[in-house]
């Protein structure tokens, strides 16, 4: 079976000319090429002509403020990615910052030490995980917005009734200092959004789990049938949201030295829009780590723009929007384009 | 792929069915899918399923590869008895199935596609989920699992979002390969594909029988029967209505068969 062995790319591709070939795909492979760059682009861009418009933006304290005010959407958006990425989403992040910040100010109050008041905080927003993923999977929910929903306003709610409606001042010193300049004039938090980043990006690159996640993201019912333990991807995935949540709450708190319930209001807005503009895919499946902390960045890049220039501040959230539109519309574009491509593969082989 | 050597050998010293289904039997609701139903498939064999829409060939076949579970009857992997509860007990059974809809994941590669849900990692004391993968293992193996099937693709490092029909499809059989020791279930495989196409993937299947698999083959194309398989099973309504080895010549007597005229 010589001349009928070859599945794939055949003879018929070697006797197109050599013209027709190059110009078939290039054109949409730049096109692509310039999509998944996109984001890193405008960032740079975004920096440049700010840069610009305000003496003050690329100074190094300025710099320094801006990934200080982003470091708890970072890590709280490296957990929501993952989410996404299962093609879920968690809407409880931000209720969740404000319950386990809370929890920690309540525990510091009892007498705990800070390596407590930490460990209460973190796994706190992991129990919220907990039972965001085992009620999604085990409840047999139809979709993850209906219990993060829920728990969204639960977790709320716990935290308002815990606190009376008020923030609790005070933190052991150590979580206070993340919020102080640690090194090379930046603050502690930093540093935290950099340790995380490091391990989650291990894990998910590097592990089967990770691979697991983005098959389930890809194809979930393929999933299943390939044996891969389907509920047990999902439900890890909202335990490391909710963990992220709870890390993102110790920041918080050290920066202000206090336990809030008025925390982490619409974080789970900014940290969806923090993936989703970092480039991530909404259909699941797609993106990296990287995604989330540029995603991120580039809000608080946004904000501290629009509050150097002095912007009002309701308009920095119809900017935000906007952004948000451009980048889903730029995911759709994407997907259109590898249809584009996988049209011309097909009829460059026939 | 030590695995395919040991069942060469295994086909050579047996004759006894790989796999036996008895008295299966699969409702839904009030719908009855299987009523009965018994099959044998000895290694280095094919034997097609044949039906119209509707009989109760997926049904079957979702039941061997652990999608659906038998209301009654039993399922026979070397003569013992073997439940199979889900996917994963399918696969680990050695059944590998290629689904109608290929089961592919589009964001992935061909060689992440292959080793999906049986990845290559380490330390083996670790759970599974927790293993480091050994990509560049994964990756040689993809190599020479492909260049031993005679597939040819444009890339390796491309998602499979980009490849053609008769690609993914060529990469959905290749995958049953990675990892099958006993039996292979080819859902309707060249349904969706051109003349050349399918011509290339009735040979990817002749090669997973020269391998000493057990192959159960469902299609609705006569001519591929003939030239294929070693034996035939009609099912209608849910019930076996005839077995024979398919020829030229009762190539009628089956399409009569099959559509109970």
């Amino acid at each position: 079976m010589p001349e009928t062995g070859n599945t794939g790319t055949t003879a018929g591709e070697a006797a197109l000319p050599a013209s027709r070939k190059q110009e078939a795909v290039p054109g949409l492979a730049l096109g692509l090429a310039l999509l998944s760059a996109g984001p890193v682009v405008i960032l740079v861009l975004l920096i440049v002509v700010l840069s610009f418009l305000s003496p003050y933006f690329l100074t190094g304290r300025n710099l320094s403020n801006i990934l200080a005010q982003t470091a708890v959407i970072s890590v709280v958006a490296m957990g929501q990615h993952l989410v996404i990425l299962t093609r879920g989403i968690d809407l409880s992040v931000g209720s969740n910052v404000a319950l386990a910040s809370v929890v920690g100010a309540l525990s510091f109050h009892a007498g705990a030490p800070a390596i407590v008041v930490i460990a209460v905080m973190v796994g706190c927003g992991a129990a919220v995980g907990a039972i965001n993923g085992l009620f999604y999977v085990f409840g047999r929910l139809p979709h993850p917005f209906i219990i993060t929903l829920a728990t969204l306003s639960i977790a709320k709610g716990l935290a308002l009734q815990l606190a009376d409606g008020r923030a609790i001042p005070g933190m052991p010193g150590s979580i206070d200092a993340l919020g102080r300049e640690a090194v090379w004039g930046l603050p502690g938090s930093v540093f935290v959004v950099a340790g995380v980043a490091a391990v989650l990006f291990v894990m998910a690159k590097t592990m089967v789990w990770g691979r697991w996640i983005y098959a389930v993201g890809g194809r979930p019912d393929a999933a299943v049938r390939m044996g891969i333990p389907v509920s047990w991807v999902l439900v890890s995935v909202y335990v490391i949201s909710g963990l992220c949540a709870g890390i993102g709450a110790v920041i918080l708190a050290g920066r202000t030295d206090a336990g809030s319930p008025l925390f982490g209001n619409l974080l789970e807005l900014d940290t969806i829009a923090a993936v989703i503009i970092g480039g991530a895919s909404f259909l699941g499946g797609r993106g990296h780590l990287g995604h989330a902390l540029i995603g991120a960045i580039m809000i608080g890049v946004i904000r501290n723009a629009l509050n150097l220039l002095n912007v009002n501040v309701f308009f920095q959230l119809i900017v935000i929007g906007v952004v948000i539109v451009i980048a889903v519309e730029s995911d759709v574009l994407r997907n259109y384009l590898e249809g584009r491509m996988r049209v011309m593969q097909a009829g460059r082989q026939s | 792929m030590s695995a395919v050597a040991t069942s060469i050998d295994h086909a050579a010293t047996t004759d006894d069915p790989v796999l036996a289904v008895r008295g299966a039997t699969k409702r839904f609701g009030s719908v009855v899918a299987l009523d009965d139903v018994s099959i044998e498939v000895r290694r280095g064999e094919i034997l097609g399923l044949l039906g119209d829409n509707g009989a109760g060939k997926s049904t079957l076949t979702k039941c061997i590869s652990g999608v659906h579970q038998l209301d009654a009857g039993a399922i026979l992997l070397d003569g013992a008895s073997t439940q199979i509860r889900s996917p994963a007990d399918a696969r680990f059974a050695g059944i590998e199935t290629v689904y109608q809809d290929l089961a592919l994941f589009d964001n992935l590669t061909p060689g992440q596609n292959f080793f999906a849900g049986r990845e290559l990692a380490w330390p083996q004391w670790l759970p599974r989920g927790l293993r480091f993968l050994q990509q560049r293992k994964m990756d040689a193996e993809t190599r020479v699992l492909l260049a031993n099937l005679k597939v040819t693709l444009p890339r390796l490092d491309a998602v499979v979002a980009m490849m053609s029909g008769g690609q993914r499809q060529a990469i959905a059989v290749a995958r049953s390969t990675v990892f099958a020791r006993k039996v292979v279930i080819l859902d309707e495989p060249t349904a969706a594909l051109g003349l050349r196409e399918s011509r290339q993937v009735l040979n990817l299947v002749a090669a997973l029988r020269d391998q000493g698999n057990a192959v159960i083959l469902i299609t609705h194309n006569m001519e591929h029967v003939v030239e294929l398989a070693d034996r035939a099973v009609v099912l209608r309504q849910g019930r076996k209505v005839g077995e024979l080895m398919p020829t030229k010549d009762n190539k009628q007597e089956l399409v009569s068969m099959i559509v109970g005229a």
